[in-house]
């Protein structure tokens, strides 16, 4: 046996992984089965230690698929050994598919990190170069795990707690075992009163007026304005585009008590209209940044071209640059929605009736001891879903569009 | 020597001025862009001058609706018989607390069939009326603020309001006063700075700002960059990834910040406690956004953990670090590979080449994600008043305004609250401004 740097780092990937796997596992065990378990994190990182030291010493393993899964069946056995037969605290009889699944998991991407991990690498020492590599292989493994668990936590719980119902919730807050059994409407219950009992439908309508009206607005005095700065020259240019960035500084807490009480005063306060002017307001300069950041990159000579042929200047615009824009238009409508969509303060502040309410403003009011939390969720999947929808969608034109202004090169 | 005759015109240089063409392209310009100004400049600058006028203003939220007199007309009691003397009340009230009604006088008619009892010239008993055609008007003078009037006017009633079904109170009084607002009069104060700066709490909410802000900016720029370089070199399934990534910044903060509520509640039911007490990381629940400070024991050391203020950093951080995980993204794939072959061939290491090649390629991008960050987390309210209220330690500054506001209902010292908050930007601009690189941004 060769003992060495890479050897020693081996034995602790295998206890790094085989432990932190256990953690997630057990954790997937408990949410999705109902079944209250306790991981074996100590024993599941004693077994990664072994495995971790197979993995290097033989490193046939980091190859053949075949030989991955004798360790796999190896692992099982192993965890199961030093368990005494109960890998996560509770008898295998309780739900043993759950468990075997579980087990099976963890065992498989124990082993698969593990290969990965120490892909090319024998026991024994090694350079530098070699020990960094190692190291930044582990980083970007550890790192991509529980970067994703720690983004889709919440998410996962927001969808779940819409779907089950409180007493279940209370009485044991890790159970997110869905009964599908139960049918459409009743698993759905809680969605479905929030459109029947809750205004949501209303809602829903709102936040979309006000989301699609403001970005038309926006793109109504953004392009022309993008254009003026990128395109035309014309004394007090840097001025005014700068200054018109910077009013993007402004924090909107300090704008909510003069509007508040001058919009009270004109009878603009509780109502739509009242937040499609300040929406657009407030949105107008980052689309114009974008875009002009995006004219600036477009072919002056074609422009050129079209009006040597006679074309005038709007004529231009219409014909030439903004078919050429079509990507930065998408992208600044993505994001002036995405805005307008999840705006909270200004909707919050100015909003008092049921009939303007948007999906912000309905889900706050849904935050109460008398409404259950499963409503709440579900309010808060209902505001979600439309606007991960749209950028799905649109994602490669959002995040083109939204560095083009600032990145060079 | 002779000189070149002077008759001889000056050599011409390039046309100066400007030339029509020139004329025609600034117009245009101005035509497009100057309308994208205004509407900004309405709805932000001015906003903001307003903010500074109000600060100056001793104003609550109910003086927001202008003084003006409630009248309430009563006959009192129901006529039943023809010539029944009875009693028209008029009842009138100041609205507004503070601001007084001068020379207020009403009219109002007078249903058919009902008779006030006047003198020969047509005045009520008190003389403040005057009755004529079926129509009073009533010359009330003064109300102070919150002062209230009670009019009393026997009135006889005859056969024709019986039989007829109008009413006093379909007609209603018209009353014609004079008032001043308080929003638009020219009366200053410094009562609201007073107040607000000798209120033991604002130190402690400027304190809590800064820490907010300070590591809400880092941990959302580290945490992006760390994901940026998770996600730089491909492999299946990056795509999906870098989709999942930036989830927590697209999501409407109303959803995520009551999830996390939900996740981290400290109550039965909250799934991030019971995680813990199943793995045995703790034995009790940890109330993460309801509890000031916790006391941890290093080394016999005993230290206060502002467990509340962390909980709301690490939400910032969650939700903000897709932005700039974003843009090092995009930077770091715009890097050209050839440096990295070179150092490659001079035996750099992974951690040399991130150290001495990446790092000072992304210094740009980074100086400019922390400026823009810093300053949208200090403007930042929604975040922390969904998830504490401000409530355990966490009332930030733009909090503070809320609750002068709106909660307290005094406007004037919320606006003063505002007022500190640009003052702060303003400053952090300038400095930025100053000791940022040049060619950034």
């Amino acid at each position: 046996m060769r003992l060495g740097v890479i050897t020693w780092m081996a034995l602790l990937y295998g206890a790094i992984w085989g432990g932190l796997w256990m953690t997630l596992t057990g954790l997937l065990l408990m949410l999705v089965s109902g079944l209250i378990a306790v991981p074996t994190i100590g024993m599941a990182a004693l077994v990664g230690v072994v495995t971790g030291g197979a993995v290097i010493f033989f490193p046939a393993f980091q190859h053949s698929w075949r030989r991955q899964i004798l360790l796999i069946v190896g692992v099982v056995a192993g965890l199961l050994l030093v368990t005494a037969g109960s890998p996560f605290s509770t008898p295998l009889s309780q739900k043993p598919i759950y468990q075997f699944a579980a087990l099976f998991i963890w065992a498989a991407l124990t082993v698969l990190s593990l290969t990965l991990c120490l892909d090319g690498y024998q026991a024994g020492g090694a350079k530098r170069y070699r020990i960094e590599v190692l190291v930044i292989r582990l980083l970007k493994g550890l790192g991509l795990v529980l970067f994703s668990v720690f983004v889709a936590l919440p998410f996962y719980v927001m969808v779940m707690t819409s779907l089950k119902s409180q007493q279940s919730l209370l009485g044991n807050p890790l159970d997110f075992s869905i009964d599908f059994g139960q049918g459409f409407a009743s698993l759905f219950r809680s969605y479905i009163e929030l459109f029947t009992q809750f205004h949501f439908g209303t809602f829903l309508m709102n936040s979309a007026i006000v989301s699609v009206i403001t970005v038309l607005i926006t793109l109504f005095f953004a392009i022309p304005g993008a254009y003026a700065v990128a395109r035309l020259r014309f004394p007090g240019q840097a001025f005014l585009s700068r200054s018109i960035l910077l009013i993007y500084m402004v924090p909107a807490i300090v704008l909510v008590i003069p509007l508040y009480t001058v919009f009270s005063q004109l009878g603009l306060r509780n109502s739509l209209i009242g937040l499609l002017v300040v929406y657009p307001a407030t949105t107008i300069p980052v689309a114009l940044y974008m875009l002009q950041g995006y004219f600036r990159g477009l072919p002056g000579e074609l422009e050129e071209a079209g009006l040597m042929d006679g074309l005038s200047r709007l004529k231009v615009i219409t014909k030439i640059t903004l078919p050429l824009a079509l990507p930065a238009l998408a992208s600044v409508s993505l994001y002036v929605f995405m805005i307008a969509w999840n705006e909270f303060l200004f909707a919050f502040m100015f909003l008092d009736d049921f009939s303007m309410f948007t999906l912000s403003r309905g889900v706050v009011s849904l935050n109460s001891s008398e409404v259950p939390r499963q409503h709440l969720m579900a309010g808060a999947v209902v505001a979600t879903v439309p606007v991960l929808a749209v950028f799905l969608w649109f994602e490669k034109y959002l995040v083109s569009g939204l560095t083009a202004g600032s990145v060079k090169g | 020597m002779t000189s070149a005759p002077s008759s001889l015109p000056e050599p011409k240089g390039p046309p100066t001025g400007v030339g029509a063409l020139a004329m025609r392209e600034r117009r245009l310009a101005y035509m497009m862009l100057l309308p994208t100004f205004f509407i900004v400049l309405s709805i932000v600058i001015i906003p903001l001058f307003a903010n500074f006028w109000i600060s100056f203003k001793s104003v609550e939220l109910g003086d927001l609706r202008a003084a003006r007199p409630m009248i309430n007309e009563q006959l009192k009691p129901r006529p039943k018989a023809d010539g029944q003397e009875v009693i028209l009340r008029y009842r009138m009230r100041n609205s507004s607390k503070k601001e007084a009604l001068r020379d207020i006088t009403f009219s109002d008619e007078i249903p058919a069939g009902l008779t006030l009892v006047t003198d020969s010239n047509g005045q009520t008993g008190d003389g403040r009326c005057l009755v004529a055609d079926q129509q009073i008007n009533c010359d009330i003078g003064t109300l102070a603020g919150g002062e209230r009037l009670d009019l009393k006017l026997p009135v006889v009633a005859g056969q024709a309001y019986l039989d007829n079904g109008v009413r006093p109170r379909d007609s209603k009084p018209l009353a014609v006063y004079e008032t001043s607002n308080v929003l638009t009069s020219l009366d200053f104060t410094l009562a609201n700075f007073e107040k607000i700066f000798s209120a033991q709490e604002f130190w402690n909410v400027l304190r809590v700002s800064f820490y907010y802000t300070i590591f809400g900016t880092v941990g959302a720029l580290v945490l992006g960059l760390f994901a940026a370089q998770i996600l730089h070199t491909a492999f299946r399934g990056r795509a999906v990834l870098r989709g999942l990534f930036l989830f927590p910044y697209v999501a409407p903060v109303i959803a995520v910040a009551f999830a996390w509520v939900l996740l981290l509640d400290a109550g039965p039911g909250g799934t991030f406690n019971a995680m813990l007490q199943q793995m045995g990381a703790t034995s009790g629940p940890i109330n993460f956004l309801g509890q000031t400070n916790v006391d941890v024991s290093i080394f016999g050391l005993t230290f206060q953990f502002p467990m509340a203020l962390t909980t709301v950093i690490i939400f910032e951080s969650w939700r903000y670090f897709p932005l700039s995980f974003l843009f090092i993204l995009a930077r770091m794939q715009s890097i050209s590979s050839d440096m990295y072959e070179a150092a490659e061939m001079d035996g750099a290491t992974p951690f040399q080449q991130f150290w001495y090649l990446s790092l000072p390629q992304l210094l740009g991008i980074l100086s400019v994600l922390f400026l823009l960050r810093f300053i949208w987390t200090f403007n930042k309210f929604d975040d922390i008043f969904l998830l504490t209220g401000g409530a355990a330690g966490t009332r930030t500054l733009t909090v503070d305004v809320y609750e002068q506001a709106f909660a307290v209902s005094n406007l004037g010292a919320g606006a003063a609250v505002a007022v500190v908050v640009f003052v702060v930007l303003l400053t952090f601009s300038l400095i930025f401004f100053k000791f940022s690189p040049q060619d950034d941004g």
